[in-house]
């Protein structure tokens, strides 16, 4: 990772972006996201750093935003100002399901409430975007949560602090790190 | 001596009968003759009142019969041709004896029921110094003024029933009348007052003024008058915004088009009832045309945002470029309000150099609009000394229309950055090269994430038609950019997440930022430059 330091001046998501964290998502050990919360609420979601597909630097094998029969992520549309016939997405909403070359399947959260605007398909064509560049080009969506609840979304997530502390609790514990 | 014919007599009768006031009278008469209205009113009124009791009155050596050099031929006129060879039967049946009493106190000092007063009491010198005193007092800069008068809407429906009422009359005695020949309430009124206020604020009065003078009155008792023409025309009525009721004039006039004359006499009398109290006048309100000022402007400070910055309902930046260029022009143009313009704008980090950024703004009601070149210098150096954070140069009065220019076209016009570039790798003497021989470059933005909350989601092709960087040192360069407007260049350098395609960190195979930008030029060539 670059160091805020060594360039003189914070980056680009440093400037503008926080950053939260959810961990073991849906209970399964290390699936961590990552979620860029922009000043203007707008939110970008990514895999965090220490989720399997990058601390294993697996291989992918396909990435699949048809998160049902009758629902595919591509085909969400906004139109307008106020983002009018974007999906409406939950918490444990799916964003994608990757999987990897020896096999797994990893399904992607949306982690907040809000209106999708859309997903990366770069990441289609070139999926070692996931690998290379994680926080930036290789994000898998954007969603912008509702004014009144731009606040709230971010209570159930963990701060930066909070998901280091988780990262250092996991190396004391686990015998077998994820 | 009124320009009366005989064959008026039994009109004005009707009318007098009816509860009308001398003026009003005049108007159903279609006295076109603007000196007849400006007599006081008591000499009108005992005018008419000697006319209507005159029973030799059919004699052709009749007073009101003869030539009238100064009476302007049209309406009058058109009234004796267009009803021919009726006046034969006129003296027959015609003038059936009203009865005094009612003549009488209509002549006197009883309300009127068309006008409600508005002819009878607010047509005379008293009037004209009241709004005089008014207008004076609000201290303004003006050369002529205009007049207008706002009137309750039910004096249309007055008007209506009154019509009827002269026009059954009309019909009687075979004249031809149109509605259209009736003079209208507004405008007795201004053949009146025009020449009275003129007088006393000692400008001429302009239909094309700058500076408009307006009086209003009210009737509250009769407000319920327009009410049955709802429940006939619905669809005249339906609410809008910022009106406080449905019953505008205009809607009441466009219902009474409609209403058979059948259906009106049955649902509201005529002649129209008799009100115990006149129109009362609102406030005289003063309003001067806008006044545009433009001028380029530079911006120094990275820490000023261009209008001012409100987050939450609160305050993020103490200035703005907006409230630096106005404040000195609200107070000299001594305005109510404006608003403010400008060919673009750059974000609160970015600073405007070179020429400066056209702008345009708006001084809404200016108390003084006029300010000589040398006035307009010594407010650009006002502004000017009064902040360091920005520059002011072109300061000067333009037209409505020439603001227009600045927005026309402006997609294609050309723009020029100067940015610091911080590179991952260090530069190398081929990227430096390599970024001066790319021209033309055609590229997709998507809508920046930063500004994604408040505009819509598309792809916009931008060009960027030069490029040259020069070398600072290993991780550092200077790029100046000559873009299309609309180019978002802090997003073609970082690549916002891979959405600006392609974006320099592509171009380099780097990690690229931005970590300073100067707007360098707007191409725009508006306002023209003044000589100083
Ligand atoms: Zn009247």
């Amino acid at each position: 990772m670059e160091s805020a330091e060594y360039r003189g001046t914070p980056s680009v998501i440093d400037r503008y972006f926080t950053r939260w964290y959810k961990t073991d998502l849906k209970g399964k050990p290390c699936e961590d996201h990552c979620i860029l919360q922009h000043s203007n609420r707008i939110c970008v979601i990514t895999l965090a750093e220490s989720h399997p597909i990058l601390q294993k630097k697996k291989r992918i094998q396909s990435i699949n935003y048809q998160i049902s029969a009758g629902c595919s992520r591509l085909q969400n549309k906004v139109s307008g100002k106020s983002k009018r016939g974007g999906q409406f997405l939950t918490e444990l909403a799916p964003l994608c399901r990757i999987t990897s070359t020896d096999g797994e399947e990893y399904t992607i959260f949306s982690c907040i409430r809000g209106r999708l605007l859309e997903v990366n398909e770069d990441i289609l064509k070139t999926p070692d975007l996931l690998l290379e560049k994680p926080s930036t080009e290789g994000y898998i969506a954007v969603i912008l949560p509702k004014f009144e609840e731009s606040k709230s979304i971010t209570e159930g997530l963990l701060t930066r602090a909070e998901y280091e502390d988780v990262l250092l609790k996991r190396t004391g514990e686990s015998k077998e790190p994820c | 001596m009124l320009p009366l014919k005989t064959k008026d007599r039994p009109i004005v009768r009707a009318l007098l009968a009816a509860g009308c006031c001398a003026r009003c009278v005049l108007r159903f008469c279609c006295i076109g003759l603007q000196s007849a209205y400006r007599q006081t009113y008591e000499d009108l009124a005992s005018e008419l009142h000697a006319f209507v009791s005159d029973e030799e009155g059919d004699k052709p050596s009749d007073g009101a019969k003869q030539e009238r050099p100064e009476d302007p031929p049209c309406k009058k006129a058109r009234l004796e041709t267009e009803q021919g060879d009726a006046e034969d039967g006129d003296g027959a049946g015609g003038t059936q004896p009203q009865p005094e009493t009612d003549v009488d106190t209509a002549v006197s000092s009883t309300v009127c029921v068309v006008c409600l007063g508005v002819l009878q009491h607010y047509c005379d010198k008293t009037f004209a110094k009241k709004v005089s005193e008014v207008v004076t007092a609000e201290d303004y800069q003006f050369d002529s003024l205009v007049l207008s008068v706002s009137l309750p809407a039910q004096l249309s429906v007055r008007e209506h029933s009154t019509w009827l009422l002269v026009k059954k009359q009309v019909r009687e005695k075979g004249v031809c009348l149109g509605k259209d020949d009736v003079i209208q309430v507004k405008e007795a009124f201004k053949w009146i007052m025009n020449d009275l206020v003129s007088r006393e604020l000692g400008v001429p009065v302009l239909a094309k003024s700058l500076f408009e003078v307006s009086v209003g009155f009210t009737h509250p008792e009769t407000d319920g008058d327009c009410h049955f023409l709802a429940t006939t025309c619905s669809d005249c009525f339906k609410p809008a915004k910022n009106k406080l009721s449905v019953f505008t004039r205009m809607a009441v006039v466009k219902a009474l088009e409609k209403i058979s004359e059948e259906n009106f006499r049955r649902r509201f009398p005529c002649p129209p009832s008799r009100p115990s109290t006149g129109c009362a006048a609102q406030d005289v309100q003063c309003l001067h045309v806008s006044v545009f000022v433009a001028g380029r402007y530079n911006k120094f400070s990275r820490t000023l945002p261009q209008t001012p910055w409100v987050i939450d309902g609160e305050r993020r930046m103490e200035s703005s470029v907006e409230e630096l260029i106005t404040a000195p022009l609200l107070s000299s143009f001594r305005s109510e309000g404006f608003n403010f313009c400008s060919s673009g704008r750059e974000d609160v980090d970015v600073r405007t150099l070179g020429n400066g950024r056209p702008f345009a703004v708006e001084l809404l009601n200016p108390h003084r609009a006029q300010f000589s070149r040398a006035e307009m210098h010594q407010l650009q150096e006002a502004i000017n000394s009064s902040s360091e954070l920005i520059r002011v140069r072109d300061l000067q009065i333009v037209t409505r229309d020439a603001v227009a220019h600045m927005k026309e076209g402006e997609e294609d016009k050309t723009k020029s950055y100067g940015a610091l570039i911080w590179t991952q790798r260090p530069i190398e003497k081929d990227d430096i090269e390599f970024i001066n021989n790319i021209k033309e470059l055609r590229i997709a933005q998507k809508t920046p994430l930063r500004v994604l909350h408040r505009r819509p989601l598309a792809v916009r092709q931008r060009l960027i038609h030069t490029m040259a960087a020069s070398f600072l040192d290993a991780h550092h360069f200077h790029l100046n950019l000559r873009t299309q407007a609309g180019t978002y260049i802090k997003e073609f350098v970082h690549g916002d997440f891979g959405r600006t395609k392609p974006n320099l960190c592509e171009l380099m195979n780097a990690d690229t930022d931005i970590l300073e930008l100067d707007v360098e030029s707007v191409d725009v060539d508006w306002p023209p430059a003044v000589e100083d």
